[in-house]
């Protein structure tokens, strides 16, 4: 008795930890379907008109944040994943003066609470004379981005063979030749990963876009000032549309990792 | 995908295969420039402003540069409670996040390695919350939490709890709140380093007489000391600053605003500045110092 009820504890454990970390995630779906007026507290019935009818609330006021959302992300998503993958290369592939000030310049805003790198910008801005607009919420955005674009492309060129572009270059490849060919197409995996750490990290940014968004309203901006009189059922529609794309990508990326493996295994 | 920062194996670099190259600068130079002129500054900036002082004759949030030096007296002596408060919570939701994150993560990394299918379901499952507002999901326990809700309705009923008592609204729903944002932070790196755990040394500890309880203290716990450092610190620094949680509107009330309440009131509604940058240069400056004395303690300087 003694030995089964060890061996089932464990499992037992991870599947109930998993669940309730599912709890707020199945409320927020449910709720989508809530036929409630304008705020979405107690269940009032079944209804599809929210996911039908997703823009027409307010004047379409939580789409119009969600496409601001949209729009931040994308950008500040290009610029962080371009110029992070720069950074890992040479963190990697080259020898040069102030590593350990570089590195450490990498680290800080890391390690820096949220709070304080919004009210710094802030500060920033408001001494520059800058207006807040959606070009200060990317500015801030690729800011933070940058250092977790680092950290994930950096493990994929650490783990990449030399022995693969010396071969590049032994074929008379060009430097550029052999970057195009042999190098970036190896990267890719570490690139697409970090954009989408950057994309999400932005999209669900709320702290350091609210020191730096002036008047421009995110989709989690939007949340936060209508918390207080109540979210409308829509909110809840657009939040489950982006977990279920998500969480479809991801999984369409697992299994095919691990059928592809599968099969690699059986020919070796 | 997202974390793979944390869940990637790299295979150490051979330092010698580096090489000089003015290629080096170019790559560098426009990403730790951006860098510079979007964090370091800023940060220079923060701290300028935490020493201004009103201007005279001047509007609300007009201030002038000064070395006024007593804001930070002024802040102390008016946010002393929130900014110990702050990382009392933060604190108590680490050690909650540990406490909930090891055994998820060593069954993840450890046990379910036989089937690599499940492995990496369950760990789309631990970075599923990731994917919906986070925002949606505390407002989602604020109801579900809530007076009328099933959950406590039930533990009154049972009288588990005194029949006029609340939960929102309290410092233990702020912690559930951070503890509950924060816990893929923690499971990730644990699951990171648990996961390249060779088991072999656990069944040399069993071979050597050890019981259970002791392989788990001398051999899995101190090899998995990089995962418990980064997860615990990427718990830690975030709910320290966080005030979602404790905000008014979220699982928080008036006693339990933290330290990042303050700074946004005093900036965003206050537009009393040097106070908000005093109050955040103190923040920056704590956690710089836990952070450094922490590392060093657990001798892991490896964390970039």
């Amino acid at each position: 008795m003694k030995i089964s009820l060890g061996k089932w504890l464990l499992p037992v454990y991870s599947a109930l930890a998993l669940i309730f970390l599912m709890v707020p995630i199945v409320y927020t779906f449910i709720f989508s379907f809530n036929d409630s007026l304008k705020s979405n507290v107690a269940w009032r019935g079944f209804t599809l008109d929210k996911w039908l009818n997703v823009c027409t609330v307010q004047n379409g006021a939580v789409c119009q944040a969600f496409g601001n959302s949209l729009v931040i992300g994308a950008v500040a998503t290009v610029f962080a994943t371009v110029l992070g993958t720069m950074i890992a290369i040479a963190i990697v592939r080259y020898r040069f003066r102030f590593r350990t000030q570089t590195n450490l310049l990498l680290f800080l805003p890391m390690a820096t609470p949220e709070v304080v790198l919004g009210a710094g910008l802030a500060a920033q801005f408001l001494a520059l004379g800058v207006p807040k607009s959606m070009t200060t919420i990317i500015l801030a955005h690729t800011m933070f981005c940058i250092s977790f674009v680092v950290v994930t492309v950096k493990a994929r060129v650490s783990s990449l063979d030399p022995a693969l572009e010396e071969a590049g270059r032994d074929l008379y490849g060009s430097p550029t030749q052999v970057f195009l060919r042999v190098t970036f197409p190896l990267l890719l995996p570490g690139i697409l990963a970090a954009a989408l750490l950057s994309f999400a990290l932005s999209f669900d940014d709320f702290i350091i876009t609210n020191f730096n968004s002036g008047s421009v309203t995110t989709f989690p901006k939007y949340i936060y000032i209508s918390a207080a009189r109540g979210i409308p059922a829509e909110a809840n529609v657009i939040a489950s549309a982006v977990f279920i794309f998500a969480l479809v990508i991801v999984v369409t990326a697992q299994v095919s990792k691990a059928a592809r493996e599968k099969r690699l295994a059986r020919q070796n | 995908m997202a974390f793979a920062a944390f869940t990637t194996n790299a295979a150490p670099v051979e330092p010698t295969q580096r090489r000089k190259s003015p290629i080096a600068l170019f790559l560098l130079l426009p990403g730790m420039l951006y860098l510079v002129l979007f964090f370091l500054t800023p940060l220079v900036s923060l701290l300028l402003t935490s020493f201004q002082t009103p201007l005279v004759n001047g509007d609300v949030g007009q201030f002038s540069y000064a070395f006024q030096w007593e804001n930070y007296v002024q802040v102390v002596t008016d946010y002393w409670p929130h900014i110990l408060r702050s990382f009392g919570y933060a604190l108590v939701a680490t050690v909650l996040a540990l406490a909930f994150s090891y055994p998820l993560a060593y069954f993840i990394g450890v046990k379910a390695r036989k089937w690599p299918l499940m492995q990496s379901l369950m760990l789309v499952l631990v970075i599923a919350p990731f994917f919906i507002s986070f925002l949606l999901r505390t407002l989602a326990w604020k109801q579900l939490l809530s007076d009328e809700s099933f959950v406590i309705t039930s533990l009154k009923a049972l009288s588990l709890m005194a029949p006029d008592a609340h939960f929102t609204g309290t410092p233990a729903a702020v912690i559930f709140g951070l503890t509950y944002n924060f816990i893929p932070f923690m499971t990730l790196p644990l699951y990171s380093t648990l996961e390249r755990l060779d088991v072999r040394y656990l069944e040399a500890g069993n071979d050597l007489y050890a019981s259970p309880f002791q392989v788990f203290r001398k051999v899995t716990i101190p090899l998995s000391m990089p995962g418990i450092v980064a997860g615990t610190l990427l718990t830690f620094i975030p709910a320290a600053g966080d005030y979602i949680n404790a905000s008014r509107d979220f699982l928080g009330g008036p006693d339990t605003q933290m330290v990042g309440n303050v700074i946004e009131a005093n900036f965003l509604v206050l537009l009393n500045y040097p106070a908000a940058a005093a109050l955040s240069i103190i923040l920056m400056s704590v956690i710089l110092v836990i952070v450094t004395i922490y590392v060093k303690r657990a001798g892991t300087e490896e964390l970039l």
